[in-house]
């Protein structure tokens, strides 16, 4: 017996959307609470300390820009990847999609130079409380990209099987994953000017 | 695997053909302005304002960013009621989320 998910690819009668859309912004909803508890644990810290160090003593502000516009042109390949899928345009969707991916793997060699030159100073997130909100926040940023470039790279690859069968069921899938993607471009761009720039 | 499906859905997944067009410049309007903007923010840093103009400029820009993401990259410009909703929730818990923590530190209690 097979038990197929509702509303995967025709929007629900009542909600007016497909489940897994109405799922995705659950999930996006639940990490705006995860990072904006964060966020206030940076407020609280900042607040709280009568020495806070600018962002720059520590931090490498051109690479951190680059980063900011690696993570932008993501999100808009993003919107290509999808866009072409919309289109019927399969190459295209692979040409986008693996520029996305590419995008990801940039940003995290940037970071781990970023990291590593704390590292080879010695600078560790138990240095100081800057460091460690630092470290927290860009760490679990981090893991969202790694996150999003692993369900990217399943639709890049055997999960673009779906596109086969069923084309539309794979492009919401596709429109679901670039929500999350845009979500980690949102992040970091609050991210950027309050640990690197303020 | 083929460039393109042999029987293609007429929807569009939902939109049509203008619809995407319409995404698409905006999407690349977006990313103009989404890089102008990061020039700002860094140009910003460098004029070394004074530190309260400097966090509400930083803050001004990065909010601004966001709802240029949140709206054309996320599509909620045209999305349904039911997400508005359902972030309009996400807000409300997120203010106190916010303000909670920091309103303890302005909480001073005073020994005689």
């Amino acid at each position: 017996m097979s038990m197929e998910i509702p509303y995967t690819v025709e929007a629900r009668p009542d909600t007016g959307l497909t489940n897994g859309k109405i799922g995705i912004w659950l999930f996006l909803a639940s990490e705006v609470m995860l990072f904006g508890a964060l966020f206030a644990s940076y407020v609280m810290l900042r607040v709280g300390n009568a020495h806070w160090p600018p962002g720059a003593t520590y931090l490498n502000i051109p690479l951190a820009t680059l980063n900011t516009v690696i993570l932008i042109s993501s999100s808009v390949t993003m919107v290509l990847a999808w866009a072409s899928l919309a289109r019927h345009d399969f190459a295209k969707f692979r040409v986008f999609m693996g520029i996305t991916i590419l995008c990801g793997f940039g940003f995290l060699t940037v970071k781990y130079f970023e990291y590593s030159a704390k590292f080879h100073h010695e600078l560790f997130p138990a240095t100081n409380t800057f460091l460690a909100i630092y470290f927290t926040l860009t760490g679990l940023h981090g893991l969202h990209v790694i996150g999003g470039m692993a369900v990217n790279g399943y639709l890049w690859g055997p999960g673009s099987k779906l596109w086969k069968t069923d084309p539309v069921h794979f492009t919401n899938r596709v429109e679901n994953a670039g929500l999350f993607w845009h979500l980690v471009d949102l992040v970091w761009i609050f991210l950027f000017p309050i640990l690197y720039l303020l | 695997m083929s460039d393109s499906h042999e029987s293609k859905p007429a929807s569009h997944a939902g939109h049509s053909a203008e619809e995407i067009d319409r995404h698409v410049r905006a999407a690349y309007y977006v990313f103009g302005s989404l890089l102008m903007l990061t020039g700002f923010t860094v140009g910003a840093y460098f004029l070394h304002l004074p530190k309260h103009l400097a966090i509400t400029l930083a803050l001004a820009i990065a909010v601004t960013k966001g709802t240029l993401v949140a709206c054309w990259f996320m599509h909620l410009v045209s999305e349904r009621k039911l997400i508005f909703w359902m972030l309009a929730l996400t807000a409300v818990l997120f203010v106190p989320l916010l303000l909670l923590p920091t309103l303890t530190v302005a909480d001073h209690i005073h020994l005689r």
